[in-house]
């Protein structure tokens, strides 16, 4: 009754003012750490401190080396995408069409090794390659070589290592399309008469090509600017565009040839999401759209439907050569060979990381096999103060990162989902952007302006610095949430009485807790892990976590490595655990 | 309508504990519409998937014409099925949907192409052939989804809710235009639904099923007017059910005595053969059930006091309380007029009923505890 009284009293606020209190937050961190930073660095690349000058790019094209670690990165990213696109598709395929249980235990496995850091999981595989590694002991042992042969420094290696970094990407990024395929249209097309061949070849292939597309462009961005890997498990042949980069900041501190290099690998980065927006659209990349891709080439869409249809016939005849087992099997339960393969790659992925447990409890340092037991290194590794703050700062600005990605990036998300402004798009690809722009560029231009800024090994720049990468993440994931929400609570909130605020409080922000504290974790999780950024604005003295997992691995490798790396996949594990749990109890009450 | 083109012989459906089909037989003939209608849970879309081979059955068999499909993949039975939400391929063009059947069955690509057209001719959509099915509205995805189903002329078509998401008046128009299509296809279709009107409209026999069983089989008169049990009774339209004790046989009729008051009566005996003194309950229709003002006191017969009176439009509706408590309230119908001698709350009036609109049905509570007893 009272309402309205108050309600025509107070002026009403100009209609702008809402939208741009949710969205200014977001935009202006982005102007400040993002844009500034990265125009900072690419002004180096033409700005000696006294005028115009193009001599780092004389640089960059006068020696052979920039183009040939250009090629390789390429050639690197190239075999990265195709490996782990193709192997993520089975895994992504069967979660779509399991169900229940059987769901939840493969998206289970395949986020713990999403979010087991890349360290840990580069790390595993110079156990596993090294010369007293798990391939060379084990073949040692059973006498079928004499000595070890070299697995490691090499391109083998590093494919391996990278596609096995990706793989997790790739399969959650497929798995976005894959689940809004409707079920019914491959038994449609089986009840119209398309064997199981034909019916996925002409079928479902093509109606999850989106999915195969955007992961393809989120791993092969995120493999060119990926250095992890090649430090670890790569030669000098392997070099990656993105260690020259770190080279350059860090050792001959020349900022105008790492901008000239920072130019060169953005300058790939947008030709190649250029060639995508051409053929598939931004759209496939949120999983909204499946099968709404344009047709404009109807050529090539006809030569795509004949090859797709000859791949149709020849997978039904080579079906036809297998006696059928059950004799009618028309999707209700995935073919026991698929599960068999997929928890075939499942296990291969997870194995890395689980094979840092019995090294940790072992005496015989990091050689494999492991012997006998020990809890010497935990005991190395809780002494080590070096270890402990590195621990502590990581918690504080993971902790940190997650709050201030969550203030600015809530508000935002809501306007994304609820408003009706002009120039969403394009905002909305901006909040995007620190996704597409590769880390190291972000990294190296933040350093910079940290640097002028005084900003360097402090918290503060650190929780700055990964808000700006986590902040889509959380944008991304409470726009999904709120668009299951149901804005009509809100309405029946404010038609019983409740103020905006009020109605917020009490029926907004319960329903929506669960995504909430996913979108934290989400971003918890990205500044926990993150290298990057810390590298350079850690300073040499203030490591975070990852840093000082990376000196160590970098300088000198102790089995205290196999201790924190157990610890991360446990407190990995538990997360997701906790947080599957929490999201189920949501939906039960 | 003489030779069968379904039979299905004592095909069950388990899943774990919960039984989704008992073991069922059922023969549809040749040309035939026939309905599958019940609640949601009954058994009808598990009929509708194991008769599509998109479910393996526990046991029992499944013929198409003289073929046994029982275990046969769907891409080898002779059938056509439309989804409840049309199912119609999003990256393929209408005509190349229509199409996709007949290249399926190896037809040359400019033949598919003619039959396509001609079968959106007949869907009245001969315009629509290169659009996508994102750019349709329900009721044309609905007929695209019927075009593409009839273009190959399969020997049945199986429809699962076909109609569930249209807005009423847009259902009514496509009820007929599926009749008009069946009229002229002559193929045999089988419709599931849950929406009791849609299958009086459309059916030949409605096959009314409940908790996984066949109910009652038989036309939509059948159903109505001499149902079998009271699940029946109750689920197609309004009806009122007096609690009576069964007397002697006379004819096809039998003594029927109402309530607790004993109040004779008859009502056709529906084909029960059920010994005399059974518990049963008397069916008759809303509309079959006369009012009026009790002429003395002295005649017996059923009064009921009224507590509302709704005109609905067309008719208006008389719910009451009988006087005898044993009967359960019951409602009368009958054409809305411009009377001055309205029925008031509260009126009591008798009632009465011609015994050819009366049905005995079997008490299936009375029943159930007769077996238990025995």
């Amino acid at each position: 009754m009272t309402m309205p009284r108050s309600a025509g009293r107070r002026a009403a606020p100009p209609a702008w003012r809402k939208p741009v209190l949710m969205g200014a937050p977001v935009v202006l961190l982005l102007l400040a750490f993002l844009v500034y930073p990265v125009g900072q660095l690419l002004a180096l690349s033409v700005y000696n401190g006294e005028g115009f000058t193009l001599a780092p790019y004389k640089q960059l094209f006068s020696s052979s080396l920039y183009v040939t670690v250009l090629w390789i990165t390429l050639k690197i990213s190239l075999a990265t995408t195709l490996v782990a696109v193709a192997g993520a598709y089975p895994i992504a395929y069967l979660i779509s069409i399991a169900k229940g249980p059987a769901k939840s235990r493969l998206i289970f496995w395949v986020l713990l090794s999403f979010w087991t850091s890349f360290l840990v999981r580069a790390f595993a595989w110079v156990i596993i390659l090294g010369r007293n590694g798990v391939i060379n002991g084990t073949l040692m042992s059973l006498g079928i070589i004499d000595r070890p042969i070299d697995l490691l420094y090499g391109f083998g290696a590093v494919l391996v290592g990278m596609v096995h970094a990706m793989l997790p990407l790739a399969v959650m990024t497929m798995l976005a399309v894959m689940e809004n395929i409707d079920r019914t249209l491959p038994r449609a097309a089986s009840t119209l008469g398309a064997r199981p061949g034909t019916a996925f070849w002409t079928v479902y292939f093509p109606l999850s090509l989106p999915g195969v597309a955007a992961a393809a462009i989120m791993v092969f961005v995120s493999a060119i600017g990926f250095f992890i890997v090649p430090a670890l498990l790569g030669g000098r042949r392997e070099t990656m565009i993105t260690q020259l980069i770190i080279d350059q900041v860090q050792q001959t501190l020349n900022w105008g040839l790492a901008g000239s290099i920072s130019v060169l690998l953005l300058t790939v980065v947008l030709a190649v999401f250029v060639l995508y927006d051409r053929v598939f659209g931004f759209s496939t990349l949120t999983g909204e759209t499946a099968g709404a891709t344009h047709n404009r080439d109807t050529a090539m869409r006809r030569l795509g439907g004949r090859v797709l249809g000859l791949l149709g016939s020849a997978s039904d005849a080579l079906l036809g050569l297998f006696p059928r087992r059950r004799p009618h099997g028309t999707g209700e339960k995935p073919a026991a060979t698929l599960r068999v393969l997929v928890w075939a790659m499942l296990g291969l992925i997870s194995l890395p990381a689980f094979l840092m447990v019995p090294l940790s409890f072992g005496n015989a340092g990091l050689a494999w096999p492991p012997t006998g037991f020990s809890l010497q290194w935990y005991e190395q590794l809780l002494q080590s103060p070096l270890w402990m703050q590195a621990l502590t700062r990581s918690l504080v600005v993971a902790f940190g990162t997650g709050l201030l990605s969550m203030a600015i990036g809530v508000p935002a998300a809501f306007l994304m989902v609820r408003s009706r402004m002009r120039g969403k798009g394009a905002m909305l690809a901006f909040i995007l952007s620190p996704v597409i722009v590769p880390r190291m560029i972000i990294a190296v231009g933040l350093f910079y302006v940290f640097a002028q800024m005084g900003l360097v090994g402090t918290i503060l720049g650190l929780v700055i610095g990964h808000t700006v990468v986590a902040v889509p993440y959380v944008v991304m994931t409470m726009t999904a949430v709120l668009r299951n929400y149901d804005t009509r609570l809100d309405l029946a909130a404010q038609s019983l009485g409740a103020r905006p605020l009020a109605a917020l409080r009490h029926v907004t922000f319960p329903i929506l807790g669960a995504g909430m504290l996913s979108s934290f974790l989400f971003a918890f999780a990205t500044s926990f892990d993150e290298l990057t950024i810390s590298l350079f604005s850690s300073g040499g003295l203030s490591a975070t976590l990852p840093k000082q997992f990376w000196d160590e691995v970098t300088l000198q490798v102790s089995p205290v490595i196999a201790a924190v790396s157990t610890g991360l996949l446990v407190f990995v594990a538990v997360l997701i655990y906790a947080a599957d749990r929490l999201r189920r109890r949501s939906l039960a009450s | 309508m003489s030779s069968s083109s379904l039979t299905v012989q004592g095909l069950a459906k388990r899943y774990g504990d919960f039984v989704a089909l008992a073991p069922t037989d059922l023969v549809v003939a040749d040309g035939e519409f026939l309905t599958l209608l019940g609640p949601s849970g009954s058994g009808k879309t598990t009929l509708l998937s194991l008769l599509a081979g998109l479910v393996p059955p526990d046991e029992g068999s499944v013929r198409i014409g003289a073929q046994d499909v029982t275990y046969a993949p769907p891409y080898e039975r002779d059938i056509g099925v439309v989804f409840q939400n049309y199912a119609l391929f999003p990256h393929m063009t209408i005509e190349e949907n229509i199409a996709f059947p007949l290249k399926m069955r190896k037809v040359a690509a400019a033949e598919a192409k003619k039959q396509a057209r001609a079968a959106l001719e007949m869907v009245h959509l001969p315009h629509i052939a290169g659009r996508y099915p994102r750019e349709l509205s329900g009721g044309q995805q609905q007929r695209v989804a019927l075009a593409r189903c009839m273009v190959y002329k399969p020997s049945i078509i199986l429809m699962d809710e076909p109609l569930g998401a249209l807005d009423k008046k847009l259902r009514e128009h496509m009820q007929l235009e599926i009749k008009r299509l069946h009229r002229e296809m002559g193929t045999t279709v089988v419709y599931v639904t849950h929406d009791q009107e849609e299958a009086m409209t459309m059916s030949d026999r409605i096959c009314l099923m409940n908790a996984g069983r066949i109910e009652q089989l038989g036309t939509p008169a059948d159903l109505y007017f001499r149902p079998r049990t009271l699940f029946v009774a109750d689920f197609l339209g309004e009806s009122n059910l007096l609690p009576a004790a069964l007397g002697t046989r006379v004819g096809d009729e039998a003594e029927i005595r109402l309530g607790s008051d004993g109040i004779p009566g008859r009502a056709l005996a529906n084909g029960q053969d059920l010994p005399a003194g059974s518990a049963v309950r008397v069916m008759v229709r809303p509309q079959n059930l006369g009012v009026a003002r009790p002429a003395g006191d002295g005649v017996p017969g059923v009064r009921g006091r009224v507590s509302d009176v709704m005109v609905t439009g067309s008719l208006t509706k008389v719910y009451m309380e009988p006087l005898d408590r044993a009967l359960p309230p019951l409602v009368a119908a009958f054409p809305t007029r411009n009377e001055a001698d309205a029925i008031r709350i509260d009126d009591v009036l008798a009632l009465s009923w011609n015994s050819r609109d009366a049905v005995v049905i079997p008490d299936a509570a009375a029943s159930a505890g007769a077996a238990k007893a025995a």
